[in-house]
């Protein structure tokens, strides 16, 4: 038997010469101490993208890339297909593992130096790889098509047309014609199905070829500094010295943790299940709340948050600063200490973004910037507000309710948060700029001047004034008693 | 570095036979190539040149006059003039109408001037708000607080024989065609 085998595989090795090449890949020599649990991202985000790629064709063989096809090929898989929700949750597991595995993997060489001399091209096509990735998240989200890919391409392609001069062309490009419909989703599932995973695969050969070549980066040491005339010779000292064979001694780690994190996303896909659809992707039903999926959501709260005036330039100019920021980053420190010990800068900003992103994305989770669309019919005016209130203060009350204030402003914690909760505005605002405020807007409230009478303004204001603490006094106009007092004692002796 | 050896001069200036016909072959290719790059590159952009001339907007009716109340803010919707076959629901589009007076309309995209959410119109407040990024806008379409920076987009509307129509047709964004058929901010009204 074992003789057979044998003889097969030497028939075709005799053909195909792949035995040498593979067996010298497999046992270069890597640093001793880089068989460690900081190596194994770099194979596991591998591991993932090729879970992609089967669950991804699976899933092909079921969905229908047409605007009116595409959900219901979706409930398909989910309720119609055997096991078809737990192929299109370990897609949809799979693509989050995939982005967040990329993004460690890419903290940790950035962190360990491996960017630096003679890695530089390893680093830049790692960050195009992270562009696609993303780029397959993305379009991803727009194969799901539900009400949150339909809006989330009205949001891409409203980002697109601020481009000058060719903005309207882009968006025209990007949907395929005058709106979102089918030719969108044609076009995305091609770039998702075809054009990405094409780059990508090639792109992932080039990176892991150049890996081989280069060698692993070894284990930063404080105090060995990268030179770019000495390196290679020490890199080859070093594997030489203290090498010891990719194959077994190190990639044992790499296959736990590929098979830990297959188990996981598997795990999740059969915990959480899959992701949506959410509601069918009909541009006349208006009553939804479109959100990004978990890794864009950093940006739908980055938009809600920049002032207006900053908002096309930050969002034109901010992603080429960054990408031409991570691209240059090998040539501006392409040399030096590789040991994040000695690397206080590039460590402060590796956790100045990752808290950035993390608050924009907790941020996220309960849009404090949007206005809770149903707290004015939903949520009640707390009890103590209307206790022993004069009938006018509880008309006001009503009007607070109905003319949907509400809706922007929280009382007992219920309630939008766009605006400040008014529990104790009477303490911040006189009635005077109650009144105002109520009627001109100002600051970031729009003016309710035409849609109140002054009757609802006058009950509106009293019940406002109402809300202050128990033994806090409501905000008072000195001047205008001084001013009221005055006009009495006027009226008192003409 | 090391030093380069310095560039052998070549063996002989004539041409061979085989260096003719190599290089032919790449001029024979690159005919080729940019003869079919003429129908790739008119394919790919097809969306963009159709929408140059103007094909996407048509006039498209919304209802009778006496569908929308004087005084009122109603939805409406209609299909879009340019349907494929693979668009489904996707054809159908939304829009506030607004009746100010008599003959006299205001036709609101849904689409948010700030990134193209859904706004909803709440009759109540007498205003339009957004659900995404918080953007608010009054019953006019004027901006009223948030992140957009101009008020609700508007579409041409022309009432005949007692129909309402508008010119539609494309998805209105910030840099769209739209946007600048109707100037910068929609007209208040008074």
């Amino acid at each position: 038997m074992r003789i057979m085998i044998r003889t097969i595989g030497e028939w075709f090795d005799r053909r195909l010469q792949l035995a040498v090449p593979v067996r010298e890949m497999a046992e270069h020599p890597v640093p001793r101490n880089t068989a460690s649990w900081w190596y194994v991202f770099g194979s596991a985000a591998l591991t993932v993208f090729m879970l992609q790629i089967v669950t991804g064709i699976l899933l092909a063989l079921v969905y229908v890339p047409s605007g009116a096809e595409a959900w219901s090929s979706l409930q398909a898989l989910n309720h119609g297909v055997a096991l078809g929700w737990f192929i299109r949750g370990m897609h949809g597991w799979g693509s989050n593992f995939m982005v967040a595995i990329v993004l460690i993997h890419m903290v940790q060489v950035f962190l360990f130096g491996a960017h630096k001399f003679p890695r530089e091209l390893t680093w830049i096509i790692g960050v195009f790889l992270l562009l696609m990735t993303l780029g397959m998240a993305f379009s991803g989200q727009v194969l799901r098509f539900d009400q949150d890919a339909y809006w989330g391409l009205g949001i891409g392609a409203s980002i697109a047309s601020r481009v000058p001069i060719l903005g309207p062309s882009i968006v025209r490009l990007m949907l395929g014609g005058p709106i979102i419909a089918g030719a969108t989703l044609s076009r995305f599932f091609a770039l998702h199905v075809f054009v990405i995973p094409g780059v990508l695969i090639g792109f992932v050969c080039l990176h892991l070829l150049m890996v081989l070549k280069l060698g692993i980066n070894e284990w930063p040491m404080p105090g060995r500094i990268v030179r770019r005339a000495t390196y290679e010779a020490e890199y080859h000292a070093l594997t030489k010295k203290e090498g010891a064979p990719f194959v077994p001694y190190a990639v044992w780690k790499d296959m736990f943790f590929a098979a830990f994190i297959i188990l996981a996303v598997a795990a999740c896909a059969l915990y959480f299940g899959p992701f949506g659809p959410t509601g069918q992707p009909d541009p006349t039903i208006i009553q939804t709340v479109p959100k990004p999926d978990y890794f864009f959501l950093w940006l739908y709260a980055l938009l809600s948050l920049l002032p207006p005036s900053l908002e096309t330039p930050v969002l034109l100019i901010g992603p080429v600063v960054v990408i031409a920021g991570l691209l240059l980053l090998p040539f501006l420190s392409g040399e030096g200490e590789k040991s994040w010990k000695r690397r206080p800068i590039a460590v402060l900003t590796v956790s100045l973004i990752a808290i950035t992103l993390g608050t924009f994305t907790h941020l996220a989770g309960f849009t404090p910037w949007s206005p809770h669309m149903n707290a004015w019919s939903g949520d009640p005016v707390p009890d103590r507000y209307v206790h022993n209130t004069t009938a006018l203060e509880r008309q006001g009350a009503l009007v607070f309710q109905v003319k949907q204030c509400r809706n922007c402003h929280s009382l007992g914690d219920t309630g939008g948060q766009r605006g400040p909760a008014l529990d104790s505005v009477a303490v911040r605002l006189t009635q005077d700029q109650l009144i105002r405020q109520v009627i001109q807007g100002g600051g970031n409230m729009p003016a309710y001047g035409k849609n109140l009478s002054p009757a609802e303004t006058t009950a509106l204001v009293a019940f406002l004034q109402t809300l202050h603490p128990k033994g806090q006094a409501p905000a008072r106009d000195a001047s205008r008693d001084l001013a009221l007092s005055d006009e009495n004692q006027a009226g008192r002796n003409p | 570095m090391a030093t380069k050896p310095a560039l052998a001069p070549s063996a002989d200036a004539t041409i061979s036979r085989r260096g003719f016909f190599m290089k032919l072959g790449i001029v024979f290719n690159a005919l080729a190539a940019s003869a079919v790059a003429v129908p790739i590159v008119g394919f790919l952009f097809s969306s963009i040149t159709r929408g140059r001339a103007n094909g996407y907007l048509s006039w498209v009716p919304l209802g009778q006059v006496s569908e929308f109340p004087e005084g009122e803010t109603r939805l409406a919707t209609f299909q879009n003039p340019y349907v494929m076959p693979t668009d489904g629901k996707t054809a159908d589009t939304a829009c506030w109408v607004r009746r100010v007076a008599g003959e006299q309309f205001q036709v609101f995209a849904v689409n948010c001037a700030h990134l193209g959410c859904p706004v909803r119109w709440f009759p109540q407040s007498g205003l339009f708000m957004c659900p995404c990024h918080g953007g608010a806008y009054y019953r006019d379409g004027s901006r009223a607080s948030g992140p957009p920076e101009r008020g609700l987009f508007e579409y041409p509307y022309k009432v005949e024989n007692g129909l309402v129509t508008i010119q539609a047709g494309e998805l209105p964004t910030p840099g769209a065609a739209m946007a600048e058929l109707n100037g910068e901010k929609p007209p208040c009204a008074s």
